[in-house]
């Protein structure tokens, strides 16, 4: 793989992340709302801090199993399709079903963490990441890798998954911080019935635009 | 599916009351005697309107006997909670409970209020069967659904277990099941509120369906029996946390109004009449820490009358209880309404000071005594009962009918419908509008108001005005 496959792969991965930060469905919006309930800035930055680690989270659960399979190096092309069609899957699935699932509406506010890494998995947010995290994952074109070596590809591809999950959820709370402190601070609340668009078509077809990609891609 | 948040939803009460002021009002109409079907009445509100006070549009139900009592939306304010982010669904529907018969009725306001119409109706049958409550009474869009909490509970006469709340979706209006997996020393219901991003709910009590069916019970309320708690709740996790006895003798604690600016935690509740001297209360709540409090703040007293112009069921004590049926806070938290149907007065509290409401407005109209008739001579029977504050604080909207058999018993000479506006200085002080006069058809009695883009009484917020 060239140098500039693993930049525009890496550039994906933080664009993704600015583009979830931005939507107010993935919770900046809460950050706003604590801010103002306490009435002090500090707690819309406190609650940035749960949002951030409940996205990290739902990025590393889904990223890791990838990590593990990535040993199956003859099955690699295998993997990155199925992948890749589930990625497309998911994407019809939300195209299709527009209704927000009830469970999510039943976390309490304060559970914040919990809610972020719920709504993550529930809109598919992690699986976006996996065919560009396999596209890193750089694996040398041999069935027979020794145990060691197998070994040795699973570590790396798991340290590998955490650092696309932390390179994500950066750029994702670092884009999100900004809209809920440019709210709070200048904008106001008018933004969320006035700027909020529904994303929710988008968001599915940015993942089967995904999804697509990567099946063109390991063609 | 819309694209953009419906312009009708605020994120913060404040945002709410600075949005355009209604057009038209929704008024229930409903048949006392049941002759005829209930139904929603539209009337034209805006003052610069040629049809102004006019009815401008009715939809008639096709059954009789619903007794409509209290509606609402299918979605409000509370969709742009950050939690749901379910911003994306129209207030669109009314959902009309028949508290007599069990029936819902969906009814569609768009394209315009002239056009709103019937668009699905609900059978008794499935509430029964998925819910096992009857008698549905008020309505409350949250984020997640349509909340319809239920007087009645199974069996004929609603009284096989506890009344509670039902969840509707709110958008394919399927019945989904009861709300409460722990009531704990819940029995009976009237109205519940909430605070959205606090978590919490409140809920009060009036009595169960023989008790109020066929009219009050005397003995019944002589001995205490109707509902005397506040219930507190966790919202999600839809368990009782705490429930508070005010003292048996304060019969009936009905409307719950908790402040709208969802970072104050407190709200009031309006208790219908004390047992030892006919006096009507408000009560203050509020939470230290975990815990919630509660205490009377407000008394109105009972006024003493000549028997000759009471009913036969007052008779006996030469006394008109004030009888507060209604309260209602404006968006702003600073007045709370106190309808007294008893004694024909609608009062105006200010609440700056939540447990020292001071009384600052007071107009009269009609009363089981004092019989006082609108300022441009007309007469008004009953007392101002059902209350809606405009967003923006200005006008309050007031009808006069309680509950059919309760109609007659307090006012035997008959309640012919009324629908009129109480105008507001804000300041404090209220006064009569006399240029609005609805002409309300044959027959029919009034209760409750929902007005064109949300109401005081129905939207629930998730962002402080701060």
């Amino acid at each position: 793989m060239s140098d500039g496959w693993n930049i525009g792969l890496w550039l994906a991965i933080i664009v993704s992340g600015v583009y979830h930060g931005v939507n107010p469905g993935m919770g900046w919006p809460l950050a706003v709302a604590a801010g103002l309930m306490e009435r002090r800035q500090s707690a819309l930055l406190a609650a940035l801090g749960p949002l951030a680690a409940g996205h990290f989270l739902a990025m590393t659960v889904i990223l890791l199993p990838f990590g593990m399979l990535t040993a199956l190096q003859y099955w690699s092309h295998e993997i990155r399709l199925v992948a890749a069609l589930i990625v497309i899957g998911v994407g019809v699935f939300l195209f299709a079903y527009r209704r927000h699932p009830r469970v999510l509406a039943r976390i309490p506010p304060s559970q914040i963490g919990l809610w972020s890494f719920a709504i993550a998995i529930a809109h598919g947010a992690g699986l976006m990441l996996v065919p560009m995290y396999l596209g890193l994952c750089t694996t040398k074109p041999s069935s027979m890798l020794d145990h060691d070596a197998a070994m040795s590809v699973v570590t790396n591809n798991l340290g590998l998954a955490v650092l696309v999950s932390a390179a994500h959820a950066l750029a994702m709370i670092g884009a999100g911080g900004v809209a809920a402190w440019l709210t709070y601070r200048y904008f106001g609340l008018q933004v969320l019935s006035k700027a909020w668009i529904n994303l929710d078509a988008l968001w599915a077809g940015s993942l089967i635009a995904v999804g697509v990609v990567a099946v063109a891609g390991s063609l | 599916m819309v694209q953009r948040p419906d312009p009708t939803f605020h994120a913060s009460p404040k945002l709410a009351s600075e949005a355009p002021p209604e057009k038209f009002a929704y008024t229930l109409l409903l048949s006392g005697d049941f002759s005829k079907p209930d139904a929603l009445a539209i009337v034209d509100v805006d003052p610069a309107s040629a049809q102004y006070g006019k009815i401008v549009h009715t939809v008639t139900m096709p059954n009789k006997g619903d007794e409509f009592h209290h509606f609402g939306w299918n979605a409000c304010s509370s969709a742009l909670s950050p939690l749901s982010g379910h911003a994306f669904i129209e207030r669109r529907y009314l959902i009309i409970p028949g508290l007599r018969s069990s029936r819902l009725y969906i009814i569609d306001t768009k394209p315009h209020p002239t056009q709103a119409k019937i668009h699905k109706i609900i059978e008794p049958e499935e509430i029964f069967h998925k819910t096992g409550y009857s008698r549905p009474h008020t309505v409350h869009c949250g984020p997640d659904g349509i909340y319809v909490s239920t007087l009645g509970g199974a069996g004929p006469d609603g009284t096989d277990g506890p009344p509670g709340i039902f969840i509707l979706d709110c958008e394919t209006f399927d019945v989904l099941g009861r709300w409460e997996i722990d009531r704990g020393p819940q029995l009976l219901h009237y109205d519940f509120w909430w605070n959205l991003p606090r978590d919490y709910m409140v809920s009060s009590e009036w009595g169960l369906p023989p008790q109020f069916e066929n009219g009050i019970v005397p003995e019944d309320l002589l001995a205490n029996k109707y509902g005397h708690h506040i219930h507190f709740w966790n919202l999600r996790a839809r368990r009782n946390v705490q429930t508070i006895d005010l003292g048996a003798n304060h019969q009936m604690a009905l409307e719950v109004r908790p402040a709208h600016d969802p970072a104050r935690e407190y709200g009031f509740l309006g208790v219908v009449v004390d047992t030892t001297n006919l006096e009507g209360s408000i009560w203050t709540w509020w939470r230290e820490g975990s815990e919630f409090r509660i205490e009377k703040t407000a008394t109105i007293p009972a006024e003493p009358a000549d028997p000759e112009l009471l009913p036969p069921l007052l008779k006996g004590f030469g006394a008109v209880p004030p009888l507060v049926t209604d309260i209602d806070l404006s968006l702003d938290d600073k007045f709370l309404y106190v309808a007294c149907w008893g004694t024909g007065e609608l009062r105006q509290y200010d609440v700056t000071e939540p447990r020292k409401p001071k009384l600052v407005g007071s107009v009269h109209a009609g009363g089981i005594a004092r019989r006082t008739p609108r300022p441009d001579g007309t007469p008004w029977a009953g007392g101002p009962q059902m209350l809606e504050i405009s967003r923006d604080g200005k006008r309050v909207y007031v009808t006069n009918s309680l509950y059919s058999t309760w109609d007659d018993q307090f006012y035997p000479e008959g309640v012919p419908g009324a629908l009129a506006i109480v105008n507001v200085n804000p300041a404090g002080g209220i006064a009569f509008d006399k240029t609005f006069h609805v002409e309300v058809p044959e027959g029919y009695r009034t209760h409750q108001v929902r007005l064109e883009g949300g109401d005081c009484s129905t939207d629930s917020f998730c962002y402080s005005s701060a």
